[in-house]
């Protein structure tokens, strides 16, 4: 049960071959035998997860119309506040936050019935690409329980490519869903920024955050956004255009799409079985029907730089309301109220974030506004032109999510600006906003290795019927890593 | 770019962190090594490009004036450190 | 030496919608602590703020009103800075795009003169909560209700020359913002409050000296005084050869002195940058020119319109238009009595004394716009004459009922039947004989010295119920013998 589909699932639920309550139970023991070696879940809410599954199966057999999602095990990333269930972003400073609230993506995927098994780890406010920067621990890939998982929603990759949970949400500010997707083997969708709604979703960079579905295949990716796409009043910057039918045409052929690979993305830096593996994939796609033609996206390396001044800036203002006045951490005796603020935040938040802080601090500082801030934002405009040009000729982008494969716990934590410079094929994405997705194309050296599919702006159901074609046509999606037991 | 110390204290203050002496240390050789990354931006024409704040740049909607939240300060306050009377409480606010 | 003192001021005004700036939480006051809040006012972890209708339209009113330019596109901008009472750590204001751009006034001085005053700009950010430092446990309480309350911030140029024209301008605010409806004026709740930008020069200097800004001052009379007292305290360190620190002091109404606010000085670098979370605000020219075309008669405007319709002196129009509240109670009690002269007499003169007595705006009037105007009516049709009325406003202020009540209750009608009245008046001749020969012995000056005397005994004898004007004639016919 633990490896199948969402559609087969829902299939199964409907025809009694199982129940949500049996297969939440499932779940729930497979994470008792195997998380103890991931460290995926921050929080498991058993008894929520049982009471709606409970919900679920009386749902199911009582609504012939019930969603497709109705039962089906999920989990979400601890970033999204879920109302009665610890929301933490993985940090001290939020260790005993119980939000009276839910947020959107949540309260919509509760509406279409799933059950949420719990939270899952990730790197602390999202601020990192290894899942390493957790106050609740790394999180370990299960592909191989040396290496990294991604980041930074690195929990949710795990759990969903362990059989953790049927699918989960991940958030991506600057590759946080296709990187830990890319490096664990699933498939994760980032969408057009402002697709999703961000309300109730604890925010690291506003213009760049986004949520979307971490799953086993483009399909149940289509599902999951179905659910949660659209119009939301409580998001100023949501968009009110149209939702599309995601499933409609996941199934057209391709003949005839024009593919482009920008050269930037196989240059210097690339390992070359990863470059295999994404060469082979490509190769796929001109047997679906796909024509390749190169392009250029000159402006990439400076994706870089734009943002690690435009992230960190906003974060810096972001963050800022954890104070240890309203709720999270504050300092045991605090002399007075500037000591309170400094060691509520200096004790409450790991280094990874207080380094970004200060990074944003700075960058906003009365002085360097101009040459860092707005010098930025130019930049990000020049990137997002990049793409306008490129999409007037091609129908979507091809290119690795990452570098390499994931790589070692602990390989990178000493030099920060490697691990900076592993988000090089991901940034430019959010900094444009388009949608783009990681696809499971293959392996190199015993990893997964993930291609990336972007798209032009609100075309994510053209991204998932590309990435649709090519898992009926591979079955790199389908691989399990073998797990080992341990508390 | 190189931050020293006390350039790193200072940032520090106005972000209210508390920072010990050997942080400052370590932050003051990471932060000088983003701000060095980061400046690559410089060498790059950008005169006449307007910055660009949000990616789909859509404007604004509006929300009618009217209430629609009821009060629910106990949920609220069941997650503050320090309350009294319905008050967050706070050391002491000298003006 | 001769200063010459330059004024900017900038005023807060609190903008009257029913909901807050970026949440659907209700205004108001007196609420118990923390309950008129939502998660975006308590800044919770992943709350949004979405942007009031009626705050952008009450601002456009503002602008189109002091013949601004309107920003087409304005945008949000964060102001970051810690503060208990600040529960996100900033403040979201505007900075490089205001809504309301430059624009301008006019003020009238008390020796007539009309004054332009520019205007910078206006702009609209949310207000912060309140810090409570009643003891508990030693600590602070924050209450948050207040937070995320709209308020426009109307950034004058640095044009004023004297306290007298700083009052001036702030009231010609507080009248166009009440005429507009957009702003309560209450100063003493801080629905309008300002702070006070002030610096000296020798007199014929050009450049401008180091400023200091007074915060949050909120009454007429306190900036008024704050003023003094700052150019006074301005002035004796620049004629010691000192100089001016910059910085925000505090208007100490008990004392009437300013005083350093230190702690506002630590290291202000607020990091100003568009907030993310907000997009920018765009207007069409049609909306903007349908809130123009639509505004309501505002002050200057309202005070032309009484000279003109009402034959009202300059004086007197002024007077009765500086608010909305004046000008509405004034015209509703001229259109019950039909004569607009005796309204304002009556509004200006007996009604005022009573309002300035109890130390009431005429918003808290015992006597309404309707009673007023219901006595006046007693006095236009003869059943009372203007010394009664007096008596009657009296008792009407005292809750006694209304004019006509209070006349049948108490007998006060004219008496106007001529018969009636001669036969009186001879009875106050023949009660003074002695003196009606006096007088018909005395020469035509005289006679009309003393025909006082016999108006006074008649509208005794009436008990002031007697018509005047019916009075005069016969009582000189009867006279003349």
């Amino acid at each position: 049960m633990v490896d199948q589909s969402i559609t087969s699932l829902a299939k199964k639920l409907r025809a009694k071959e199982t129940s949500s309550v049996e297969l939440t139970q499932d779940f729930l023991s497979r994470i008792k035998q195997f998380d103890g070696q991931l460290n995926s879940y921050i929080t498991i809410s058993d008894e929520i997860a049982l009471a709606q599954a409970e919900a679920a199966d009386k749902k199911l057999a009582a609504d012939d119309n019930a969603s497709l999602l109705t039962g089906i095990p999920v989990a979400h990333k601890d970033l999204f506040c879920t109302n009665g269930i610890l929301t933490t972003c993985a940090s001290k400073m939020l260790n005993n936050f119980v939000p009276p609230y839910e947020s959107t993506v949540t309260s919509r995927m509760q509406a279409s019935g799933v059950v949420t098994l719990g939270k899952t780890n990730m790197d602390e406010f999202a601020m990192g690409s290894s899942n390493e920067n957790s106050h609740y621990g790394a999180v370990k890939n299960p592909w191989n329980l040396e290496k990294v998982p991604g980041g930074s929603s690195g929990g949710s990759a795990a759990a969903v490519a362990a059989g953790l949970c049927v699918a989960a949400t991940g958030t991506d500010t600057g590759g946080s869903i296709r990187q830990p997707a890319s490096f664990c083997g699933i498939t994760g969708l980032k969408p057009t920024y402002g697709r999703v709604s961000r309300f109730g979703m604890i925010a690291y960079a506003s213009s760049l955050d986004q949520a979307g579905p971490m799953a086993r295949s483009a399909e149940d990716c289509a599902h999951i956004l179905q659910s949660i796409a659209g119009f939301d009043a409580n998001d100023s910057t949501c968009s009110d255009i149209a939702t599309e039918d995601y499933t409609a045409s996941i199934d057209a052929p391709l003949d005839g799409l024009i593919i482009g690979l920008p050269k930037e993305y196989f240059g210097d830096g690339l390992d070359n079985d990863v470059a295999t593996a994404i060469q082979n994939a490509v190769k796929e796609f001109e047997k679906l029907g796909g024509k390749v033609k190169e392009i250029s996206l000159p402006n990439l390396n400076l994706s870089i730089p734009s943002y690690y001044v435009i992230a960190p800036s906003e974060a810096s203002s972001n963050l800022s309301r954890f104070d240890g006045v309203r709720y999270g951490y504050r300092c045991e005796d605090p002399k007075d109220l500037m000591d309170m603020y400094k060691r509520s935040r200096g004790e409450g938040f790991g280094k990874e974030v207080q380094k970004r802080i200060m990074v944003g601090t700075y960058a906003l500082s009365e002085g360097y506004y101009d040459a860092y801030y707005l010098k930025a934002q130019r930049i990000r405009r020049l990137i997002k032109e990049d793409f306008v040009k490129a999409f007037e000729e091609v129908d979507v982008i091809m290119g690795p999510v990452a570098p390499t494969t994931a790589f070692g716990i602990g390989a990178k934590t000493d030099d920060p600006i490697a691990m900076y410079l592993e988000d090089i094929y991901t940034l430019s994405v959010n900094l444009a906003g388009i949608p783009a997705m990681s696809v499971p194309a293959g392996f190199a050296n015993g990893m997964p290795v993930g291609l990336q599919i972007m798209g032009n702006y609100f075309s994510e159901a053209k991204l998932l019927n590309v990435a649709h074609k090519f898992q009926q046509a591979t079955d790199w999606h389908t691989k399990n890593p073998s797990l080992v037991e341990g508390a | 770019m190189s931050l020293d110390k006390q350039d790193v204290q200072k940032i520090a203050h106005l972000a209210r962190l508390s920072l010990s002496d050997s942080d400052a240390e370590q932050y003051k050789d990471s932060l000088t090594s983003i701000l060095d990354l980061v400046a690559q931006m410089q060498s790059i024409n950008t005169d006449g490009v307007e910055p660009l704040a949000h990616p789909l740049e859509a404007k604004q909607r509006l929300r009618d004036d009217i209430v629609t939240e009821e009060n629910r300060r106990d949920a609220f306050l069941a997650n503050a450190p320090q309350t009294e009377a319905g008050l967050f409480l706070v050391p002491k606010v000298i003006d | 030496m001769n200063w010459e003192v330059v004024i900017g001021l900038e005023i807060h005004a609190q903008l009257a919608t029913k909901s807050k700036l970026f949440s659907g939480a209700a205004i108001g006051f007196g609420a118990e602590p923390n309950t008129n809040t939502t998660l975006v006012d308590l800044g919770m972890p992943g709350a949004l703020p979405v942007f009031n209708k009626e705050a952008l339209r009450m601002a456009v009113m503002f602008g189109a009103a002091v013949n601004a330019k309107i920003g087409m596109t304005s945008v949000f901008a964060r102001k970051n800075y810690f503060y208990p009472d600040l529960p996100k750590g900033y403040q979201t204001s505007q900075m490089d795009h205001p809504i309301v751009g430059e624009g301008f006034l006019d003020i009238t001085l008390d020796d007539g003169t009309v004054k332009r005053v520019g205007i910078t700009r206006a702009h609209l950010e949310e207000d912060a909560g309140k810090s409570l430092h009643e003891d508990f446990q030693g600590m602070t309480g924050i209450d948050l209700n207040r937070s995320s309350t709209p308020l426009l911030e109307i950034v004058s140029e640095p044009d004023m020359r004297s306290a007298k024209e700083a009052v001036a301008y702030v009231k010609m605010i507080h009248s166009i913002v009440t005429y507009l409806g957009i702003c309560d004026g209450n100063m003493a709740e801080g629905n309008m409050r300002c702070d006070i930008n002030i610096s000296l020069r020798p007199k014929g200097q050009a450049e401008y000296g180091t400023r200091t800004e007074i915060k949050n001052v909120n009454s007429f009379r306190f900036i008024e005084r704050a003023i003094y007292t700052e150019i006074e305290r301005q002035a004796d360190i620049l004629e010691d050869g000192g100089k001016i620190t910059q910085e925000t002091r505090l208007y100490d109404p008990d004392k009437d002195e300013t005083r350093s606010m230190r702690s506002k000085e630590d290291a202000n670098d607020y990091r100003y940058f568009p907030c993310p979370d907000l997009l920018p605000v765009e207007l069409t020219q049609e909306y903007v020119d349908i809130i123009r075309n639509n505004l309501p008669e505002l002050p200057t405007q309202k005070a032309e319109r009484f000279m003109r319709e009402y034959k009202l002196s300059e004086y007197d129009a002024n007077v009765l238009s500086a608010t909305r509240a004046m000008a509405d109670y004034f015209e509703k009690v001229a259109e019950i009595a039909g004569n607009a002269k005796l309204a304002a007499n009556w509004v200006m003169g007996e009604l005022s004394k009573y309002l300035n007595t109890e130390g009431k705006d005429i918003t808290e009037s015992n006597v309404t716009s309707e009673q007023l105007g219901g006595l006046l009516v007693r006095i236009e049709d003869n059943t009372i004459n203007g010394k009664t009325a007096k008596s009657v406003l009296q008792s009407m202020w005292e809750g006694e009922g209304s004019a006509d009540q209070i006349i049948d209750a108490k007998g006060l009608k004219q008496v106007t039947d001529t018969g009636a009245i001669e036969e009186m008046i001879q009875g106050v001749l023949d009660a003074n004989a002695a003196q009606v020969e006096q007088f018909r012995a005395s020469d035509e000056d005289k006679q009309k010295k003393m025909i006082g005397f016999f108006m006074g005994q008649v509208m005794k004898a009436s008990q002031g119920k007697a018509n005047p004007g019916k009075v005069t004639p016969i009582l000189n016919k009867l006279l003349k013998g």
